[in-house]
């Protein structure tokens, strides 16, 4: 047993080295060959299929499986990246459960849907591991396209603009590419550094020049951009976290979930990263999850997620609640944070106000608990920070906090379009990050043709 | 309890499960395993004259296709008759069939088209103690080429003369195993008939290639890069021989020939279909090779089960009984109309029934209704085809279901004629056998 596993406070080494190698494993291991056609042959290929319509990127699910089942991985491999450059790290991390396996016939037949997810990962998989590529770029327009972020859909943009034969220049904060694929996603849905290796296999297809550790607003500006490139994409991403707005919530111990995730996806060794031994987690989504659920895997010896609603209001799938579950995380709902309470300046506790519905509307109930915690991680939800792309020119026009565009990813200002996170009435996919990059950047082009 | 004791030809066996000459018979150990596992009865594998035995490949002797999840469907294989002496399988025999005498072990045998060859291996045989003889006129690879097996059994002539020796020189029972790689089986039935024949059985092995290597161009099962047609059997091959047994059941020169049915037979209710198209019992091989033999427990429980909720007392109440239901494409009712039904609490909106109607057949099942994903049958399109039936993959989703006489076909805009009346005399056919003003 390892001495750090019962110890007070935020530390490292609460479990034996090897243990975290286990614990932080593969969520769905890759299905070896004979299982991906036993997996393939539960497919009905239905005629205009469900699973497919639920697709935000619209894959051709079907024809792919069908192509595994008949001993083609290669040609599945190119009909999902046909619609979905990056639908190796989808197979990984889409929430299959809410979209094409929802839908599967299986599913509503026997309540068994066909494994789409893992049969994706199995054909991209497939290709990326013999660097297989499918794409040849058109001949060279001559034309600049400036993509801001390097995330899914700023990738997913790149890649369909430079196959249209544009030059195109990916301007990144970050140290890495990836954007939430590299920094935002739970370490055991996306192992052995895939999202390096996706972003190295996109990008091969050549025309794409990444300069990491460029942001926006710091180091150039949007008119600037405007000014030098034919037509600028932004996948600028949400890097804004609400806060708790309760009362002690600066006190040393409380930090925000995406910081803790990020943080432990770039950690060398994981028995060095810090965790507290009772972890209270306030939110109620895939990051509520993802942080709770690594919190445990860490060794902490209590963890607890706050959900100010019911169980059927939570973002975070079933699926993800039964993961976080069956890691011995405990769901509490009906909570809201109003107190922090910290000795020596560091949280000992929290207190929580028990919440109803009055009418259509969330209030406290005045009774209150207290949890003692010694790590509160917030995970209320990110937002759009706005001010980095104000610096000079026009201004982009807003909806909702987010950048408002048109049906194909226009945005106010001529020349520029936007997609991912960033823009309004998204839903904070992944997938849907991508589809809208390919089609922003099917607009583009066209817009550079003319 | 249903009694399913079997007497087949006089051979009497406490089921009606025989093992098929075939590797499982080739030696005393399996055979010994089998009866202990239950089988009613072994055909020993196939006996080839005094001298030195045959050799097999040394490289795969079998092929195969698969369905899903590896299950498999066909088996083709090239190996021989028995590889091994004479006197080691006549010795074994003979001891198998004293520790068991309540089973039936016929021999099967193939010898040289002579009458020399069948006379002198025929009281070697007898001598063991076996039940009766089933003569291998079926095996389509290796011997055929050397004038044996299916080379005899696509000569009618053949057959009834190498029958009637049997005939001429043993006491035993002669059941005449036949080859399907014929035209039309009725002819050699008949010639073995006529030859004083017990019984046939059938069928054996069809001619095939299993596979095509696409790396080495070389078909499967392959040996040092060449490949040779083998024999193909299991699941696959069962709706072909059953269409042989019954051909042979309803013919008038061989109605009451009694048959021993084999193809691809797997489960009990393989085995009652063979029965009910006329066979007396049945031979199973490829469900063996492929599970063991412990099937044969599922196979007599299963049967029992059935007769005993049908209310069938012994087999003879159920062989045959679907035979007269077997007939020419002419004498079908024209009259019969039916309409494929959805049932919609059924439907899983898989949409399998609307393309395969929409692309390959007849337009009539719709795939969206009032702007909702919804698969109806159009009365006014079906010609009750069935297709849609078969592609479904809910089992009793889609029924087709006949129409009353008297009513509505919306197809045909015409109501259902009560009366049966078939192609003999519907006026399209010009060969139509009016009937006399």
């Amino acid at each position: 047993m390892a001495e750090g596993l019962f110890k007070e406070g935020i530390v490292g080494g609460r479990l034996d080295s090897a243990q975290y190698a286990e614990n932080f494993s593969d969520l769905h291991p890759p299905l070896d060959n004979h299982e991906a056609l036993v997996e393939a042959d539960r497919c009905y290929f239905c005629y205009d299929a469900p699973c497919m319509q639920a697709c935000p990127t619209s894959i051709d699910i079907p024809l792919f499986i069908r192509q595994i089942a008949t001993g083609n991985p290669l040609g599945s491999a190119k009909t999902i990246f046909d619609q979905n450059i990056l639908g190796g790290m989808c197979a990984r991390v889409c929430p299959t459960e809410t979209l094409c396996e929802e839908v599967c016939v299986r599913e509503v037949a026997e309540g068994k849907p066909v494994q789409i997810g893992r049969l994706q990962r199995y054909a991209t998989d497939v290709a990326m591991e013999e660097g297989k590529q499918f794409y040849e770029r058109a001949a060279p327009t001559g034309k600049k396209v400036a993509v801001v972020g390097a995330g899914p859909a700023g990738l997913a943009a790149a890649h369909r603009l430079a196959r249209h034969g544009h030059d195109v220049t990916i301007l990144e904060a970050r140290p890495k590419s990836g954007g939430l694929n590299e920094y935002g996603i739970a370490a055991y849905k996306s192992t052995d550094d895939f999202a390096q290796a996706e972003v190295d296999y996109v990008t091969a297809i050549g025309g794409i020049k990444t300069e990491n550790g460029k942001a926006l607003g710091r180091d150039y500006h949007l008119a600037d951009l405007t000014a030098s490139y034919d037509a600028v994409f932004l996948g600028l991403g949400l890097t804004g976290v609400n806060a708790l707005r309760a009362e002690g919530e600066d006190a040393k111990g409380v930090a925000n979930a995406v910081d803790f995730i990020s943080t432990l996806r770039q950690a060398s060794d994981l028995a060095s990263l810090p965790v507290g031994r009772r972890v209270v987690v306030i939110g109620g989504g895939m990051t509520a999850v993802d942080a709770a659920v690594q919190s445990k895997l860490l060794g902490a010896e209590e963890v607890t997620i706050c959900y100010r609603r019911g169980q059927e209001h939570m973002n975070a799938s079933i699926f993800e609640q039964d993961l976080a579950a069956a890691n011995g995380v405990v769901i509490r709902h009906w909570l809201q944070p109003k107190k922090v309470i910290s000795e020596g300046g560091k949280v000992t506790a929290i207190e929580l106000e028990y919440t109803a519905m009055k009418g259509d509307k969330l209030t406290g109930t005045g009774e209150t608990i207290r949890l003692a915690a010694d790590q509160v991680f917030k995970a209320i939800g990110q937002s759009f920070e706005p001010s980095a792309l104000n610096g000079s020119g026009p201004s982009v026009a807003m909806e909702g906090g987010r950048i408002k565009v048109d049906g194909e990813g226009r945005t106010s200002l001529a020349k520029v379009w936007a997609g991912g996170d960033c823009i309004a009435g998204g839903d904070d996919l992944t997938v849907s990050a991508v589809a809208q990059g390919r089609d922003a950047a099917e607009s583009i082009h066209r817009a550079l043709k003319d | 309890m249903a009694d399913i004791r079997n007497n087949f030809v006089g051979i009497k066996s406490p089921n009606p499960f025989w093992l098929a000459s075939a590797p499982p018979t080739d030696k005393a150990y399996n055979v010994e395993r089998a009866f202990k596992a239950g089988w009613g009865g072994v055909v020993w594998k196939t006996l080839g004259e005094e001298g030195p035995p045959v050799v097999n490949v040394n490289g795969p002797r079998y092929g195969a296709i698969w369905g899903a999840d590896r299950r498999l469907l066909g088996l083709n294989n090239i190996e021989l008759i028995t590889d091994r002496d004479l006197q080691t399988n006549l010795r074994e025999m003979k001891q198998v069939k004293m520790n068991w005498p309540d089973r039936a072990l016929v021999a099967s045998i193939m010898v040289p088209c002579d009458e020399e060859s069948w006379k002198a291996i025929l009281p070697l045989v007898e001598e063991t103690g076996a039940d009766g003889i089933e003569l291998n006129f079926g095996c389509p690879h290796g011997m055929s080429e050397r004038g044996m097996g299916s080379a005899v059994g696509q000569v009618p002539e053949y057959i009834e003369m190498v029958v009637r020796w049997c005939k001429q020189y043993t006491r035993m029972p002669v059941i005449t195993k036949l080859t399907p790689n014929i035209t039309d089986i009725r002819k050699p039935a008949r010639a073995a008939k006529s030859g004083g024949t017990d019984a046939v059985s059938l069928i054996n092995t069809i001619n095939s290639i299993t596979g095509v290597d696409l790396d080495s161009f070389a078909p499967q099962p392959t040996i040092d890069g060449k490949g040779s047609h083998g024999g193909y059997c299991g699941p696959a091959v069962k709706p072909i021989a059953m269409n042989m047994v019954a051909e042979i059941a309803r013919d008038a020169e061989t109605r009451g020939l009694p048959i021993s049915g084999i193809g691809g037979i797997t489960t009990w209710r393989d085995a009652a279909e063979f029965m009910a198209l006329g066979a007396g019992n049945v031979q199973v091989c490829t469900a063996a090779m492929t599970y063991g033999f412990k099937i044969v427990q599922e196979m007599i429980a299963g049967l029992e089960n059935w007769m005993d909720e049908k209310g069938h007392k012994s087999l003879s109440d159920i062989v045959g009984r679907a035979t007269p239901n077997v007939t020419d494409w002419q004498y079908l009712n024209l009259n019969y109309v039916t309409k494929a039904h959805i049932d919609q609490d059924a439907c899983i909106k898989c949409g399998r029934c609307h393309i395969a109607c929409e692309d390959t057949s007849h337009q009539a099942i719709t795939s969206m209704v009032d702007g909702a994903r919804h698969f109806e049958v159009i009365d006014e399109e079906c010609v009750g085809c069935n297709l849609c039936v078969n592609v479904c993959p809910v089992e009793g989703c889609i029924t087709m279901v006949p129409l009353e006489a008297g009513a509505m076909d919306k197809r045909t805009g015409k109501p259902v004629s009560p009366t049966y009346a078939n192609w003999t005399t519907h006026p399209n056919n010009p060969m139509a056998k009016v009937a006399a003003e």
